[in-house]
C-alpha cells in the first residue's frame, strides 16, 4: 500500500506503523461521573467496518507524524490522509470554542 | 538417439558451435536459445521425469512457464534446485540436470508400482485409508507417504547464491512483450511515456516467435526483434527480460522476480542470481496472452502427447520436432496450424482428428478424422499409437492436442476481481472489476487473433495517452492478417477405459473429480483441497479450466456456476531466497553496538542480543571456566569496591517546551511538574487500561527540559506512545520529543568507591561530595579535561552509584578513562548479567516483573499513583478486579535449603497443596544465585505477599518435576534501608 503523507508525499506503507481506530484520539474525561465506563468502551469497544475507516498510522520510519487514515477495508482504497494533531487541534479547539 | 537428430531446421536459433549440457549424467549438445525443453526433444529423449503419485512416465507437456510435468532438478551440490521447469530453463554450456521422483533409473523406476495400486490411492486416500491405528501416522504412514511423495529433493545445503531486492517507479507498466506488449510498448515509447516492459522469456516476442505469421511485411519474430531493437534505443523506455511480474497489490504496487543469472555458469559471474523488485506504476496494461488446454481421454499423459501450440513452438522458434510422426487432436482451428507447419516443415502428420463435425477448416493432405475422438493411446515410456473412438489406430510418436486456449487472467484475479466466462471463446476472459489503473489487451482479454491482439495494444496505448494528455503524434498500429481460432467446446471424450489425466502435476484424473463430487466435496474450492487439483508449483495453469468444465459436467450445472477458484500471487513460484534477499543471516535485522562493544569485546566480553542491541554479559578474566565465577567476581568486586557498566541501550528520550512538565505528569502515574531542575525522579508509566507500562528515571535539566529514560526493550514502543498521546490527546501542550538513545553513551559506575574514581574525571570544580551532589541529583558538567557531560546520582545496584553520560563518541575513550583510574581501586567492568543479579538482591522490578499483566499495586508501587491528577491509565487502574485484597504482591524467595536453586516460572502453592490451578498462588519472576547471600534468591508474586513474610511456600515447576521450599522474605534483600546508595 502507499500512503500519501499531507506533508512527504506517497510513502510505503512498510514505513509506518497502525494503531487502529482513529477514536482512540477522542480520550475520554476522567473528571466525569461515567468515566470508568467510558474509558471502558473507549479502550475497548470499536467498530470494525468493513467499508470505510478512519484509522491511526504512525510514520515510524520517516518523520514521526501519526496521520489518520481513511481507507475501505474492502479494497484498500485510500481517500484521505490527515495530520492527526491537526484533526485533533481542530476538533479541541472547536470544542473549545462551542 | 542425440546429436540433436530431431532438429529439423534452425528455427531462430543461429547455427553456431554446439554448447553440451548433462541430463541424468548423459552429455548432449544443444543451440544457444534452447531451452532445456527444447534440446532435449532435440535429442530425441522424451521421458524426463515421473508423475507425483503413480509415478507414470512423464514427458515435455508444453513450451513455457505452464509446464506441469516436465520438472527437474537443476545444478548440483549446494545449488541444486528441484522442480524446475525444464521449458522455461535456458541451456548453457555446463548445465547439468537430472530427472526427479523416481528410485533407480528414470526408464524402470521401483516406485512405479504405485500405479498399479492405483484403486487404493484415489482422492483422499491417506485421510482414509491410513487412519488406523492412529499411533501409525506420524512413526509410520507420514514419513513413508512423505518419501514416496512431492517431486525434487532439496539440496538441505545453505542456499550459496546471493539475491537482491530492487525498486522502479514507472508511468506504464507493461506485462508480457508479445503482439500486445510490443504494439503498446512502441506507441506509447515513441509518444515518450516513461514504460517499463517487463517479458518473462529471454527472447521477447511471446507467441511472434512460435508461429509463422507476417507483420508489415516481415516475419513475426524478424518483426518483435526489430520492435525491441527500436525500444531499447528509447531513453524512456526500460525492458526487463527474464523477468516475470508475479502479483499485484494494493495501489499500483507489482512484485517481479528477474532470473539475472540462472542462464550463466556457476561461478563465471558476480552477478546476484535473482531480484525482487517492487514496481510502483502509476498504470499498467495487462499483456499476458493464453495458455493453451488440454481435452481429457484415456492415458492422455504418455511422453509425446503434448500441447498443439507447444508442439508447434518447438518446431518454429527452436527448429526441433518433438516426434516423427504427428498427430493432431482437436477442438479448434488453431489447432491445425500445428498440423500445417509440421506438414510445412517435412515432418509426417498422420492424422488431425477434430471433435467437431463439420467441414475441415483447413485444406490439407492428412488423414482428417473429423467429428472424431482419442480415446485412448499406447506406449509405455513413450507414445506410438493412439486409439480413436471410431475404431482406428493412428500412430504417431507425438500426439499434439488443443482443448482450446485460456486467457492469462490471473493477475487480474489478485485484487479479487473474478473472471467472466465467454462462451464464444470457450474461456475465462477478465472480468470488469480490474485492479486499479489498470487495463488488458491481446489474448488475455479474448484478442485471439494477431491482427486484434496488435490492434488492441495500440489502442491501448493510445487511450493512456489521451487519458495523460499526450498529444504525440506517432505512427499507426502494425497490420497483419486475422487468423482463425474458432472453438467449440469439448472437454472430456466419454467412456474411455483408461484413466482421463486433468492435471499432470498431482495425477488428478476425472476419477478423482467424480470421487469429489461423491463425496460432497463439490465446490470448486473444496474439491481442488481434496483432488490437488491446480496445486503446487503450475497451480493448474493447463488443467484449472479442464478440471472446472469437468466438475460442470458431473454436476450438471454451466461452468459460470461452478466458478473458477481465487487466483493468489505468485503467478509462478518464487524462491524463498529471493523473498528473503540480503536478510540473510546477520543481515536479518541491524547489530545494534553500545559505545563500549569495541572495548569491551578486548576484556573478554562474551555479548548477548537484547532485542537488536548486542549487549556485554559478563567479562570472563584469565582461570575463569564458568561464567557464574565472573559474575559472582563481578558483583562482589563491585560491591566491595567499584564497577562500572554501559547502560547505554536504555531508552533516551529529550523532552523540551514550556508545558514539558504537564505533559509528564499525562504520561507518567507520578507527577514531575512539582521536580526541582537539578533533581531526578523515578516514574511509573501506565498503560490506558491501568497495566504498568514501563519505568524508568527522569531527570529535570532545566525548567523546560526533561530527559526521561525507558526499559531497553520498551524504547520504541514508549516513544512511539508518547507522540501518540503528544500529537493525538494532547496537541495544545508544547513540548517536543526526541530520542537521544543513541546520541549519549552512558555508564553506571557503582559501589563504595564510585565517588574517588570519579573524582578522577570530572573537570573543577564540580562538586561530587555528598553535600555537593547527594542521591537523585543531576548535573550538567564537564570530564576529563573538557569533555561534555552529564552525571545522574541513581542507582540500580542498591550501592553508591552514578551515570555518567558522554557524547556517544566519546564512548571509548570513557572506558579507557574508567579503566584506567579504576586501577587504582581494583575496579572491575561488569555486564549485564551481574548487573541482573544486583538489581534483584536490590529487589528493584525489571522486564520479568513488568510482563503487562502487573500493575502498580502488585509492584508495591500503588502509592505512586497520584491521585491529585489524571494520567494515562489512571481510571482504569481503580477497577476493582485490580484491587482485590488478595492482589498478588512482589517480595522476596529465598531456598529452605540453600543448596537448591530457585527457578524462574516456578509457581507458588501452599504446602500440602494439590498441583492444581486452584492451589496456585503466585509465580517466580526472577531468580539469581547471589554471592552476596551466598544462596539462590527470588523474585515473585504472591497473593497477600506482604502480610506473609517468613512463612514457607512450594515453588513448584511440574515441567520440571520439582517442588522447592521457599521462604518469603522482603524483595531487598540487600541493603534494605538504603544507606548504601544515599552514603
Amino acid at each position: 500500500m502507499l500512503i500519501n503523507h499531507p506533508q512527504l508525499g506517497p510513502r510505503d506503507a512498510a514505513e509506518f506503523v497502525y494503531l487502529g481506530d482513529a477514536s482512540l484520539m477522542h480520550r475520554p474525561d476522567a473528571q466525569s461521573p461515567t468515566a470508568a465506563e467510558e474509558f471502558h468502551d473507549y479502550l475497548h469497544l470499536r467498530d470494525n467496518p468493513a467499508g470505510v475507516h478512519r484509522e491511526l498510522w504512525y510514520h515510524e520510519q520517516g518523520d514521526r507524524a501519526w496521520l489518520i487514515v481513511t481507507r475501505n477495508t474492502l479494497t484498500h482504497e485510500i481517500t484521505n490522509v490527515q495530520m492527526a494533531r491537526d484533526v485533533a487541534l481542530a476538533e479541541q479547539q472547536g470544542h473549545v470554542a462551542s | 538417439m542425440n546429436n540433436e537428430s530431431m532438429r529439423v531446421h534452425d528455427g531462430l536459433l543461429p547455427d553456431a558451435a554446439p554448447i553440451s549440457f548433462i541430463f541424468n549424467e548423459r552429455k548432449y549438445t544443444a543451440r544457444v536459445g534452447d531451452t532445456l525443453a527444447s534440446a532435449l526433444l532435440a535429442n530425441g529423449q522424451k521421458l524426463v521425469g515421473r508423475s507425483f503419485k503413480y509415478h507414470r512416465p512423464r514427458g515435455i507437456f508444453s513450451a513455457g512457464p505452464e509446464e506441469p510435468s516436465a520438472l527437474v532438478e537443476l545444478r548440483t551440490g549446494a545449488h541444486r534446485e528441484p522442480n524446475t521447469r525444464a521449458t522455461v530453463t535456458e541451456v548453457f554450456a555446463g548445465l547439468e540436470a537430472s530427472s526427479q521422483n523416481h528410485i533407480g533409473p528414470l526408464g524402470f523406476d521401483v516406485m512405479a508400482i504405485n500405479d498399479a495400486l492405483s484403486t487404493f490411492l484415489s482422492a483422499g486416500f491417506y485421510y482414509k485409508t491410513f487412519m488406523w491405528p492412529k499411533a501409525f501416522w506420524e512413526k509410520l504412514y507420514e514419513p513413508i507417504i512423505r518419501a514416496a511423495a512431492g517431486l525434487g529433493k532439496l539440496s538441505v545445503q545453505e542456499d550459496p547464491d546471493t539475491y537482491e531486492k530492487g525498486f522502479l517507479h514507472t508511468d506504464l507498466l507493461i506485462i508480457g512483450a508479445g503482439p500486445a506488449g510490443l504494439s503498446a510498448a512502441l506507441a506509447a515509447g515513441r509518444a515518450g511515456v516513461k514504460v517499463l516492459l517487463v517479458d518473462e522469456d529471454f527472447l521477447p516476442g511471446g507467441r511472434l516467435n512460435l508461429e509463422r505469421f507476417d507483420i508489415d511485411g516481415q516475419s513475426s519474430a524478424q518483426w518483435a526483434s526489430n520492435a525491441m531493437a527500436e525500444l531499447t534505443t528509447l531513453p524512456n523506455v526500460r525492458v526487463l527480460t527474464r523477468t516475470t511480474v508475479y502479483g499485484v497489490y494494493d495501489h499500483g504496487i507489482y512484485g517481479a522476480l528477474e532470473r539475472v543469472s540462472d542462464h550463466l555458469p556457476t561461478g563465471s559471474h558476480d552477478k546476484p542470481r535473482q531480484i525482487l523488485w517492487r514496481i510502483y506504476a502509476k498504470r499498467s496494461l495487462l499483456c499476458s496472452g493464453a495458455t493453451e488446454r488440454s481435452i481429457a481421454f484415456g492415458n492422455n499423459d504418455r511422453p509425446g502427447i503434448m500441447l498443439a501450440g507447444a508442439a508447434r513452438a518447438y518446431l518454429n522458434r527452436f527448429g526441433v520436432s518433438p516426434g516423427k510422426q504427428i498427430a493432431v487432436f482437436t477442438n479448434n482451428d488453431d489447432g491445425w496450424r500445428t498440423a500445417v507447419d509440421f506438414q510445412a516443415a517435412g515432418v509426417e502428420v498422420t492424422a488431425v482428428i477434430d471433435t467437431r463435425s463439420i467441414a475441415p477448416p483447413v485444406d490439407i493432405n492428412v488423414p482428417v478424422f473429423m467429428g472424431n475422438r482419442v480415446c485412448d493411446t499406447a506406449g509405455r515410456l513413450a507414445l506410438h499409437s493412439v486409439t480413436l473412438t471410431s475404431g482406428e489406430t493412428i500412430y504417431c510418436d507425438c500426439l499434439a492436442v488443443s482443448g482450446g486456449w485460456s486467457p492469462n487472467v490471473h493477475l487480474t484475479c489478485h485484487q479479487r476481481a473474478r473472471p467472466i466466462w465467454d462462451d464464444t471463446l470457450a474461456a475465462f476472459v477478465p472480468g470488469t472489476d480490474l485492479p486499479a489503473e489498470m487495463q488488458v489487451a491481446g489474448a488475455v482479454n479474448g484478442d485471439m487473433d494477431l491482427a486484434s491482439a496488435l490492434n488492441a495494444g495500440h489502442q491501448s496505448a493510445l487511450s493512456i495517452l489521451k487519458n495523460t494528455g499526450n498529444n504525440a503524434k506517432i505512427p499507426p498500429a502494425p497490420q497483419a492478417n486475422a487468423e482463425s481460432s474458432r472453438i467449440t467446446a469439448f472437454w472430456q471424450v466419454p467412456d474411455c477405459l483408461g484413466r482421463a489425466w486433468i492435471d499432470l502435476q498431482n495425477d488428478v484424473t476425472t476419477k478423482d473429480l467424480q470421487l469429489s463430487h461423491r463425496e460432497g466435496f463439490r465446490s470448486v474450492e473444496h474439491a481442488k483441497r481434496y483432488t490437488t487439483l491446480g496445486m503446487a508449483t503450475d497451480q493448474g495453469k493447463t488443467s484449472n479450466v479442464l478440471g472446472l468444465a469437468v466438475m460442470a459436467d458431473i454436476a450438471g450445472q454451466t461452468i459460470p456456476q461452478t466458478g473458477t477458484t481465487i487466483f493468489r500471487p505468485p503467478y509462478t513460484p518464487i524462491p524463498i531466497g529471493a523473498l528473503a534477499g540480503r536478510s540473510r543471516g546477520k543481515h536479518f535485522r541491524p547489530t545494534r553496538l553500545p559505545p563500549s562493544h569495541n572495548w569491551a569485546s578486548t576484556q573478554g566480553g562474551s555479548f548477548v542480543e537484547v532485542g537488536a542491541w548486542l549487549r556485554a554479559q559478563w567479562f570472563t578474566q584469565a582461570g575463569e571456566t564458568h561464567w557464574r565465577q565472573s559474575v559472582d567476581r563481578e558483583v562482589l568486586q563491585t560491591r566491595k569496591s567499584v564497577g562500572y557498566c554501559d547502560v547505554t541501550t536504555l531508552g533516551k528520550i529529550d523532552v523540551q517546551g514550556r508545558d514539558a512538565a504537564q505533559f509528564l505528569d499525562k504520561v507518567y502515574a507520578n507527577t514531575f511538574s512539582t521536580l526541582k531542575v537539578g533533581r531526578v525522579r523515578y516514574g511509573l508509566m501506565l498503560r490506558e487500561d491501568g497495566f504498568v507500562m514501563d519505568d524508568g528515571t527522569t531527570a529535570r535539566l532545566a525548567e523546560h527540559h526533561f530527559l526521561m529514560t525507558t526499559t531497553t526493550a520498551n524504547a520504541v514502543s514508549v516513544f512511539r506512545h508518547m507522540e501518540f498521546c503528544r500529537q493525538c490527546l494532547w496537541p495544545t501542550l508544547d513540548v517536543h520529543l526526541v530520542s537521544a538513545t543513541e546520541q549519549w553513551a552512558q555508564y553506571a559506575i557503582a559501589g563504595p568507591n564510585s565517588r574517588r574514581l570519579l573524582e578522577a574525571l570530572v573537570d573543577e570544580p564540580f562538586d561530587i561530595s555528598n553535600e555537593g551532589f547527594p542521591f537523585m541529583e543531576c548535573a550538567t558538567l564537564t570530564v576529563c579535561n573538557g569533555t561534555p557531560a552529564r552525571l545522574f546520582r541513581i542507582s540500580f545496584s542498591g550501592e553508591l552509584a552514578f551515570e555518567l553520560a558522554v557524547p556517544a563518541r566519546y564512548g571509548h575513550a570513557l572506558m579507557d578513562a574508567l579503566a584506567e583510574h579504576g586501577k587504582a581501586f581494583d575496579a572491575v567492568p561488569y555486564g549485564l548479567e551481574a548487573l541482573g543479579v544486583m538489581r534483584i538482591e536490590k529487589g528493584h522490578a525489571a522486564g520479568n516483573e513488568l510482563n503487562g499483566q502487573t500493575t502498580a499495586a502488585n509492584l508495591g508501587l500503588g502509592r505512586m499513583v497520584s491521585a491529585a491528577k489524571d494520567c494515562i491509565g489512571k481510571t482504569l487502574s481503580t477497577r476493582p478486579a485490580l484491587n482485590t485484597n488478595d492482589a498478588n504482591q512482589l517480595v522476596g524467595f529465598i531456598p529452605v535449603d540453600s543448596q537448591q536453586s530457585l527457578r524462574a516460572g516456578a509457581h507458588f502453592i501452599d504446602e500440602g497443596a494439590p498441583l492444581t490451578l486452584a492451589s496456585d498462588q503466585g509465580w517466580m519472576t526472577s531468580v539469581a544465585y547471589s554471592p552476596s547471600l551466598q544462596t539462590s534468591i527470588g523474585l515473585g508474586f504472591i497473593r497477600h505477599g506482604q502480610e506473609r513474610m517468613g512463612d514457607q511456600v512450594l515453588a513448584s515447576s511440574p515441567l520440571h518435576n520439582e517442588q522447592i521450599a521457599v521462604t518469603i522474605v522482603s524483595p531487598h534483600f540487600v541493603d534494605p534501608q538504603g544507606e548504601r546508595l544515599r552514603a
